[in-house]
């Protein structure tokens, strides 16, 4: 049984490498897949806290942080198809003002 | 020992589904043909014997798309071109690890669960597996370099991610009928007998989940009436048009493995899995008394037996229903799935709940 | 989960999730994505979560990355030319390095030691998680329902063409 702390160690590099992404990426679509990283980070980090203390509590808040960035990734999603409607790119740097 | 024999189990189901498989490629040709009131392919032969088509269609068929030409078209994603054919077969093969194929296996005193996977979650597990098998078409019409392919593989998984949910929502039904998720005791859950003589299998219990469920299974292996992602006169071959070889043989394959899967789905939720009418575990017990005692092995294979041919008989139906049916226009596919079956489902939830809460488990 | 299988199924984990920040085409990256939430689930099933991890698989690996794909190819989106380099870069992977101190030393600081707890039967399984879902959080299951109707229609609205 891998101890709790190997599972939090995983998460917080996890979570870094999303933060990694975020920031190092131009196009916005893959910098939202790096934000989808660090929630996947969290829930790992959620489900190996409740498996150590034995409660279901853990598991249903990944439940709704699940659900939620459903929603937030469509969201998301539907705001670049629509940003790139009107500005031609997907490039992060060019997106910077939101008056052009 | 215990790894022997979940291996053994696996490879067992295994082997069950894919001689099924081939039965049911041999039978696409045969039924088609006497459809068409015609013969159908019996002139490859080895040694003069033709099998009535087997040679053509389990031997020769298999030869020839081995040993083709593997051609990756210029500009193609080659990585992507190779994944695509393994994302499409594999998300299928492996959901049969939750099919039960018959009760249990006494062998002196260890009993055997004749089921390779014994997932608590199994049905969901089922949904996730048909949720992955969507990249293999996307990825296949994206990697090929191609705008006909393009626009199948698109078509394709838009058509398989709407008829996703139809199919999970009918499964909601017999869920709470059963209420549990593991398709083994939903399997067991039919011997049970109404008024003492007629087995309680789940159609009985869910008939229109029945329907939606097979309608929406059909959509996802996407046959014809549903298969304008593939459309034979239309696409050129849809979201496989640029695969040739073995790579177009694992397509093919994801095809049959998904008739195979599906008919296997209906068999354990609707029509008792490997339930023999009247055989319990130890026998038969008929509802005017006369009792037939049989050991455990014979019973097993009596239920494996049964299974085998409740699967065939559905393949078959799936075969039937391709050859006859014309293809749905793609606006009326879409219509069908989330402004027909979608409403229908979730009537089906409504009802089978407020069924279950006023009358208990006994009403249908 | 034994530390043998942690220790492949990790090392595949962060694989993954370096394919996708480092890649440059943006359907390898979504490619390495599912790669990634499918090990997670592994993980996720390996820690006694079986319904979460499964969820994931239909949620996540099922929907939200076919999501992605499809807006990559509506967009026609090409690999990237431009890359970030020298101070940015450095920047970023300072962030990252920042972050990772930061998050180890609060969570180990933060958590019980000690062995895991002893597990109540059905844990982690379908009939636990509703029990404790419907009763105790009732109220955000009713106010997630709302956010998820509220996301339908507000995508659809956001990507409608005009006109």
């Amino acid at each position: 049984m891998a101890p709790l702390d190997w599972y939090l160690w995983l998460s917080a590099l996890l979570f870094s490498v999303g933060v990694f992404g975020v920031l190092s990426r131009r196009n916005v679509i893959v910098i939202f897949m790096a934000i989808e990283i660090m929630l996947n980070a969290v829930n790992l980090a959620f489900v190996a806290i409740a498996r150590h203390q034995g409660s279901m509590d853990g598991q249903v808040i990944v439940f709704f942080v699940m659900t939620v960035a459903a929603a937030e990734a469509a969201v998301g999603l539907a705001i670049i198809i629509a940003m790139f409607r009107n500005r031609e790119t997907t490039n992060a740097d060019e997106l910077a003002s939101l008056r052009w | 020992m215990d790894l022997a024999i979940v291996a053994g189990k696996a490879i067992f189901v295994l082997l069950l589904m894919l001689q099924v498989m081939g039965l049911g490629v041999f039978f696409e040709r045969k039924v088609s043909a006497l459809i068409q009131d015609r013969i159908g392919a019996n002139r490859a032969s080895i040694l003069g014997f033709a099998g009535l088509g087997l040679i053509n269609t389990l031997v020769a068929d298999p030869v020839k798309f081995l040993l083709k030409e593997d051609i990756v078209p210029a500009g193609a994603d080659r990585v992507l071109h190779f994944l695509a054919p393994c994302l499409a077969v594999i998300p299928l093969l492996v959901t049969f690890a939750v099919v039960p194929f018959g009760d249990v296996l006494t062998l002196g005193d260890r009993v055997i669960n004749l089921q390779a996977a014994e997932l608590n979650a199994g049905l969901l597990y089922v949904l996730a597996m048909a949720s992955l098998g969507v990249y293999g078409v996307i990825i296949a019409g994206w990697a090929s370099n191609n705008r006909w392919s393009l626009m199948g593989g698109v078509r394709g998984s838009a058509q398989m991610i709407s008829y996703e949910i139809a199919m999970g929502l009918a499964l909601v039904g017999a869920v709470l009928t059963y209420e549990t998720l593991d398709l083994q005791t939903i399997a067991r859950a039919q011997g049970e007998l109404i008024g003492g003589w007629l087995p309680a299998w789940g159609i009985l219990y869910q008939p229109l989940g029945f329907v939606i469920f097979a309608v929406a299974g059909i959509a996802e292996s996407k046959r014809i009436p549903f298969d304008l992602p593939e459309s034979e006169s239309e696409l050129v071959a849809g979201y496989f048009t640029e695969y040739s070889g073995s790579k177009h043989l694992m397509f093919m394959m994801a095809d049959f493995v998904e008739v195979v899967l599906v008919a296997a789905l209906v068999t354990s939720l609707f029509f008792g899995g490997w339930q023999v009418p009247w055989l319990a575990r130890d026998g038969f017990h008929f509802p005017w008394g006369a009792t037939v005692a049989l050991s455990s092995p014979v019973v097993a294979v009596l239920q494996v037996t049964a299974f085998a041919l409740k699967l065939i008989f559905f393949t078959w139906l799936q075969i039937v229903v391709r050859w006859t049916l014309p293809r749905f226009r793609y606006d009326q596919l879409m219509k069908l799935g989330w402004k027909g079956l979608l409403p229908l489902s979730l009537v089906n939830v409504v009802v089978t709940a407020l069924v279950i809460l006023l009358w208990g488990k006994a009403g249908a | 989960m034994s530390p043998a299988a942690f220790f492949v199924v990790a090392a595949l984990a962060v694989t993954s999730a370096l394919g996708v920040v480092l890649n440059r085409n943006p359907v390898h990256a979504a490619c390495a994505l599912v790669a990634h939430l499918f090990l997670l689930a592994v993980f996720f099933v390996g820690l006694d979560a079986q319904l979460v991890g499964v969820l994931q698989v239909i949620v996540y690996a099922g929907a939200v990355v076919v999501l992605f794909l499809f807006v990559i190819m509506l967009l026609n989106l090409q690999a990237e030319v431009r890359s970030t380099a020298g101070p940015a870069l450095v920047f970023a992977a300072a962030a990252g390095v920042v972050t990772f101190a930061v998050l180890i030393v609060a969570a180990l600081r933060g958590r019980t030691a000690g062995a895991d707890a002893a597990l109540g039967t059905g844990y982690g399984e379908t009939r636990e998680l509703a029990r404790v879902l419907f009763t105790r959080y009732a109220l955000p299951f009713e106010l997630t329902s709302l956010l998820l109707l509220v996301a339908i229609v507000g995508a659809v609205v956001l990507a409608r063409k005009k006109g």
